[in-house]
């Protein structure tokens, strides 16, 4: 009985249990991995599991993009828009941040020499 | 211990997300934004991606602040960097003729395709955010195959500042013609599904292209010359 419902919910929400997957994927490496580069990565996935549970919010069933590309097309199976257009300008934006992420890296290697952040005073926790 | 903790600390945030999300119905009609944006986008915008309507028109605001972040974080990767001293030129070993050939050919290829890519945004899956990509990706292939070559940072900031400024001048001029709010469609529709439709929207993704592929090659350079 129980399996059955784990299994119902598992049907329902399988897009939403991957991309929370990811996000927590993402903070656990922030939170355990010692190494600033792993903690960026951690940093991308975690922004990558953000923006596939955005997706797949806005997803309507057997809907298509919402773009008509031909007049045949038809409005009332077309996905929701909106939280296309925010992923949109935030995948950009997050290959930005990354980018910004790895210089202040590049800098910390430069003045302690070591990536660790066991070793690193300021960055211990 | 550090990991037990966060193990811990990440269960318990799963088992509360967990039980709010199964709250969430998959592939239902949740926001009614989106329905009018889809039924009304062609009419009022002209575009015939809704995708970009909903970018450039309806939150064109959002879009302009979004390009600021993108602004704010290529400057701050700037001076993180440049803070140190310049290197003395050092001897790069030039690439093989095959690469480089090679290389030069493609160069000129993926920026068109870039540029295909932010002129039909409002017709195609595609845009300005995109299309700057790509046209990035050139340079990093310029970067990575002809070694040694690299773009002048005084055209490429010239070009970013333009493509900010195109943006914000465009938005300005509709708020002066229409007097109600910023980045109004003054320019006329057109016929949906041609290039030259859609009013503002072609001119701001170009702008948006220009500048987000200006960036991101500006970022591409900072990072390499700092690797050489």
């Amino acid at each position: 009985m129980v399996f059955s419902q784990v299994i119902h919910f598992l049907q329902n929400h399988i897009y939403y249990i991957g991309a929370f997957g990811l996000i927590f994927i993402g903070l656990l490496i922030i939170l355990v991995k010692h190494n600033l580069i792993k903690v960026i990565i951690g940093l991308s996935i975690l922004e990558t599991g953000v923006n596939l549970f955005l997706i797949a919010v806005g997803y309507i069933s057997n809907g298509t993009a919402p773009i008509f590309s031909n007049p045949s097309v038809e409005t009332q199976r077309m996905v929701d828009p909106v939280p296309q257009a925010l992923v949109l300008t935030a995948i950009v934006i997050g290959v930005a941040v990354l980018a910004l992420a790895l210089s202040l890296a590049i800098r910390l290697y430069q003045h302690y020499g070591i990536l660790d952040l066991r070793q690193i005073r300021e960055q211990k926790w | 211990m550090r990991s037990i903790i966060s193990i811990l600390l990440l269960a318990f945030i799963a088992w509360g997300i967990v039980t709010v999300i199964g709250e969430i119905p998959f592939g239902t009609e949740k926001s009614r934004v989106g329905g009018h944006y889809v039924d009304q986008g062609r009419e009022e915008t002209g575009a015939s991606n809704i995708v970009t309507s909903v970018v450039l028109n309806y939150r064109g605001f959002d879009t302009l602040g979004e390009v600021t972040v993108l602004f704010v974080a290529a400057i701050g990767l700037g001076a993180a960097l440049a803070t140190r001293r310049k290197k003395e030129k050092r001897e790069i070993e030039p690439a093989s003729l095959v690469l480089y050939t090679g290389c030069r050919f493609l160069f000129p290829l993926i920026l068109l395709f870039g540029g295909y890519i932010f002129i039909h945004g409002h017709l195609t899956p595609g845009g300005g955010f995109q299309g700057g990509a790509i046209v990035a990706s050139a340079f990093i292939l310029v970067y990575l195959g002809c070694r040694g070559r690299r773009i002048s940072e005084t055209v490429s900031k010239t070009i970013e500042s333009l493509g900010g400024l195109v943006f914000v001048v465009v938005g300005l001029v509709g708020l002066a013609v229409g007097g109600h709010y910023f980045l109004l469609n003054f320019l006329p529709k057109g016929e949906l599904n041609t290039l030259f439709s859609a009013g503002i929207i072609p001119i701001l993704y170009i702008a948006i292209g220009f500048k987000v592929g200006s960036e991101l090659a500006g970022v591409i350079d900072h990072l390499m010359e700092e690797s050489e």
